[in-house]
């Protein structure tokens, strides 16, 4: 991961893809969103979604896993080039999230995040605060998926 | 009786729990989507900003979406969601909290698109059981307005 100051607006990173399953499906809405359309085919295809869709948080969550993973190649990339390594805080919340189409079964979901905007925080000076617009498209290219989150990037000089 | 757009006038609706969330579950689900230390490692979640073990935000934000879906979506005539406006993680999530979740109506419209449909936005508020915020949710739901004819 990068330090507040060496991260520029317009930064952009693949973050990686992923398969949603029909048994992955219905798995994750079964414990957390068990929506007719999230657990059988039929109920999915007679739905405005058109087929077994996963749970919009299915999607927000496997977007996560894929940052999470690429944070850590980040990680090591640095490390192996002997740089320090930067570790992002936790986030305080996200705007405009949009499921823009469905991620029905057997759909491929391509994930990227996009710096769009940074400044300093005024109440934690060792922290730099950044709008970063993730996406997922799927394999038609096909937007289908964004969300502005809120995140803390440490700043390099921090407690120097 | 399946609720539809009608039902949800602008207003208070509801206020659902309370729900325990285990360790367990803190780690199962932060072990397949959100593995930070700060959500899997005691010792390093002690030394996070949130000093201490705590639940990813999209977990809090999955177990909102079930409350939700047992307390009304369930029986609701809904068609699902375009979005979230706004989240915002205000607290930690601890192991063994017990949430309560406040459901306010912000916004009942019709929709222009799909007349037969109305666009409903919810406000949601977790709580643990000590009565600090520990998040809070502004998204509306799609929900099919009563036939015509049929009977209120």
């Amino acid at each position: 991961m990068r330090f507040f100051e060496d991260i520029e607006i317009g930064w952009r990173r693949e973050v990686g893809s992923f398969t949603f399953t029909a048994d992955g499906i219905k798995k994750f809405a079964s414990q957390f969103d068990p929506q007719r359309f999230h657990l059988d085919e039929e109920e999915g295809r007679k739905s405005l979604f058109g087929g077994l869709a996963a749970s919009g948080w299915h999607v927000a969550s496997v977007c996560m896993k894929l940052m999470v993973a690429d944070g850590r190649r980040q990680i090591k990339e640095a490390a192996a080039r002997g740089e320090k390594i930067a570790i992002w805080g936790p986030s305080p919340g996200f705007r405009e999230l949009r499921w823009i189409r469905p991620v029905l079964s057997g759909d491929t979901v391509s994930f990227a995040s996009e710096v769009e905007s940074s400044r300093s925080s005024e109440k934690r000076p060792e922290w730099g605060i950044l709008q970063v617009r993730n996406t997922g498209t799927n394999q038609r290219g096909e937007l289908v998926f964004s969300f502005l989150a809120t995140a803390f990037a440490p700043r390099r000089n921090a407690g120097s | 009786m399946t609720l539809t757009f009608e039902d949800f006038p602008p207003g208070h609706f509801g206020t659902f729990g309370p729900r325990r969330v285990t360790r367990e579950e803190i780690l199962a689900f932060a072990a397949e989507f959100d593995p930070q230390p700060m959500h899997l490692d005691e010792e390093a979640a002690k030394r996070s900003m949130l000093k201490g073990l705590s639940g990813s935000g999209w977990h809090l934000c999955s177990i909102m979406m079930r409350m939700m879906v047992d307390g009304f979506i369930g029986r609701t005539a809904s068609l699902g969601s375009p979005g979230v406006n706004e989240m915002r993680w205000l607290a930690p999530l601890r192991p063994g909290d017990d949430l309560t979740l406040d459901v306010e109506v912000e916004e009942a419209r019709i929709s222009r698109s799909r007349p037969e449909t109305g666009l409903v936005t919810f406000k949601c508020s977790a709580r643990n059981a000590a009565g600090q915020a520990l998040a809070e949710m502004v998204s509306p739901i799609i929900v099919a307005r009563r036939a015509a004819g049929q009977a209120g």
